[in-house]
């Protein structure tokens, strides 16, 4: 599905990400773990495609075409989706009117045909209930006036509403209450297939404990300095993360 | 005269006098004012961001052809009258009126007398009641609703051609109306000149809509004077969509005489190239008891230049009056420019007002989410404008023409959705 290699990232002038290397198979879901400031949000943003970032060294294949050689849309297009860590409000555009023409856009650009206005409403209606998203906020302006726990639920809403091949959920778990949690996670759950891949970044391990992850990685100073069961993110949880500091300084 | 040769007025040095003859103590000082007129320059206040010079490169000629080679409609369903450079197309206008509507035309009128609003010692004023091409006085009975909306169309055609237009209108008491005027350009109009005058009165309890389109092209000047007087209980509301045009002036004037008043001035200006928009807008508070709205968006690409000087007076007997007042642009580009002027001045003490102005860019992270999504950077763009204009769009009530201004800005900037 996605294959980074050696991955080097800086951002004016500072480098970030420091040789990081990654391979995720369909089906597959990998946890990054990390602490503050090891690169994780950073290896989120590079992959979508922000223009504040510059490349220096390295290469990502998604599914088997060159990644970075494409514009932030061509990727959510061919399937790439970033579940934002503080998703952005837009006032006066709709959440149904921006869902419709990025749906549109993309089987325009995959060579299908536009979706019907019903077919449409069924689907916002079907996947807005997945996510147990208020029908009346799929017609509001974006993320306007959404509560922390809404804005969360909405962004998963969307991917459900776009069906990626990956999707990246950047800290998606933060500053969610339990209920909040459990229903995004069930999502995530439910969306899952043998043909989609999810990256999912956190700090914390509870989200792991509903989206349970095939590998888990830890991001240490812009690499990959660790990879392990899923029972390496309880070991995290509570040792924290000094003693990887200290094997790695051996 | 000046010995400044450069600061007369030259532009209207071949135009024939109007036979016209509405007002005349009125039009006998516009020709005394017009003799020694200049040019306003930048130095005058009330044209400190818009230059007139290039006025004076064209010398502006009258036409009589009224053919056209397509018709102009905004609202098909309106009683539309049409006039090209000012003289009335008779065969693209309806003959059948509304009930309750009569429709006076200034040229050969003998019967009605008029007292007007327009100033004889403003140069546009003056040139438009000294040329005056023709006019029409539209009058609306008291107590009838007109269901029908009248549509006025302007259309410029030719070279260095001129119009100067005058309407007067008339709601009385309990009437409503929704009036609807549009400007447009014939392909190949080349320096044309709408000078356009309106003058209203909106009388007790008569609800009065103004739907102005502005669709003429980037070589057209067009200069409004609009001034309209609101007796008690009524109600006026002027739209007004500024979509294409070269140099464009609208002088919005309204007295609010009577109380328990509602004034709206919703206003849009969507410009690229080198087009210049002024805005100038007074709503003056003369009683107590009554509410203004306005709402003034721009968005500004390439090298235009827009300018909004929005002025509310409440006078010092005008208690409880409720005055809103706001102006925002978006900058598409480094080298568009803005000058915005909100004014307020109150001599009341119990009034609630309030007004504000904000200039900034398309929001860069929003256009990233949106990214994100699929959508490409026009699209995000075009609908991050979209929604940026529509909190003033939404005020046109009538469907139709709202349809027209919508469907026009995509065919203008590729806004489809």
């Amino acid at each position: 599905m996605i294959k980074i290699q050696n991955l080097h990232a800086s951002v004016e002038g500072k480098e970030i990400l420091r040789g990081l290397d990654l391979e995720i198979k369909a089906g597959e879901i990998h946890a990054i773990m990390g602490p503050n400031g090891s690169g994780k949000s950073t290896l989120a943003s590079v992959l979508a495609g922000r223009e504040d970032y510059e490349i220096t060294e390295g290469s990502v294949e998604f599914d088997g075409q060159d990644l970075l050689d494409m514009d932030t849309e061509e990727r959510a297009r061919e399937g790439l989706f970033l579940a934002f860590q503080y998703p952005v409000e837009i006032p006066g555009v709709s959440n149904i009117n921006f869902l419709r023409t990025a749906l549109n856009e993309k089987r325009e650009y995959l060579g299908q045909e536009a979706m019907s206005a019903k077919d449409f409403m069924a689907m916002v209606r079907e996947k807005s209930a997945l996510v147990e998203l208020d029908p009346k906020l799929a017609s509001r302006s974006v993320n306007e006036g959404f509560s922390g726990g809404e804005k969360k639920r909405n962004e998963i809403f969307q991917m459900a509403m776009l069906e990626p091949k990956l999707a990246i959920l950047d800290e998606t778990d933060s500053g969610l209450d339990i209920d909040a949690l459990r229903i995004v996670a069930n999502g995530v759950n439910t969306l899952k297939s043998k043909d989609n891949a999810t990256i999912v970044i956190t700090h914390y391990q509870r989200l792991l404990d509903y989206i349970v992850p095939d590998y888990v990685h830890v991001l240490f100073d812009g690499k990959i300095v660790k990879t392990g069961p899923k029972e390496l993110a309880l070991e995290l949880e509570e040792k924290g993360y000094d003693w990887i500091k200290e094997e790695l300084a051996q | 005269m000046s010995t400044d040769s450069n600061k007369g007025i030259k532009f209207t040095e071949q135009l024939q006098s109007t036979a016209i003859n509405i007002d005349p103590d009125l039009k006998k000082r516009a020709n005394d004012f017009l003799k020694d007129a200049e040019l306003p320059t930048t130095r005058n206040e009330a044209w400190k961001y818009t230059r007139l010079a290039k006025l004076n490169k064209v010398a502006f000629v009258q036409n009589e052809d009224t053919s056209l080679s397509r018709s102009f409609e905004i609202d098909r369903e309106a009683c539309r009258i049409t006039f090209v450079n000012g003289n009335l197309a008779t065969n693209l206008s309806d003959l059948k009126l509304p009930e309750g509507v009569n429709i006076v035309r200034l040229r050969g009128n003998q019967h009605e007398q008029f007292k007007l609003k327009t100033n004889p010692e403003e140069l546009f004023g003056a040139i438009n009641l000294s040329y005056l091409s023709d006019g029409i006085y539209i009058h609306v009975s008291k107590k009838v609703k007109v269901d029908q909306p009248i549509e006025i169309i302007h259309v410029l055609k030719g070279s260095d051609v001129i119009s100067n237009f005058k309407t007067i209108i008339k709601a009385e008491e309990f009437s409503q109306v929704n009036i609807i005027q549009g400007f447009f350009a014939e392909d190949g109009a080349s320096s044309c000149f709408m000078n356009n005058s309106l003058e209203i009165d909106v009388m007790d309890n008569a609800i009065l809509s103004l739907d102005k389109i502005q669709d003429e092209n980037k070589e057209a000047f067009h200069i409004s004077n609009e001034m309209i007087d609101q007796q008690k209980d009524s109600t006026f509301t002027i739209n007004t969509h500024t979509l294409n045009g070269g140099l464009v002036r609208n002088n919005l004037n309204i007295r609010v005489l009577g109380t328990n008043c509602s004034t709206n001035l919703f206003g849009t200006y969507l410009l690229n190239g080198r087009q210049h928009v002024d805005n100038h807008t007074v709503v003056d508070h003369k009683v107590p008891h009554c509410e203004s709205n306005e709402l003034y968006k721009g968005v500004m690409n390439d090298q235009s230049t827009g300018v909004f000087n929005g002025k509310v007076f409440v006078r010092e007997d005008a208690q409880k009056i409720n005055a809103f007042q706001s102006n925002a642009n978006i900058l598409l580009s480094d080298t568009a420019s803005i000058n915005s002027k909100p004014e307020l001045e109150i001599y009341a003490d119990d009034v609630k007002c309030s007004h504000g102005s904000t200039t900034g860019q398309l929001d860069e992270e929003a256009i990233y989410y949106l990214q994100t999504r699929g959508i490409s950077k026009t699209s995000a763009r075009n609908l991050l404008i979209r929604a940026f204009v529509e909190e003033v769009l939404e005020n046109i009530a009538n469907e139709n023409v709202r349809q027209f201004t919508e469907s026009r800005l995509n065919d203008r900037f590729n806004w489809a959705l």
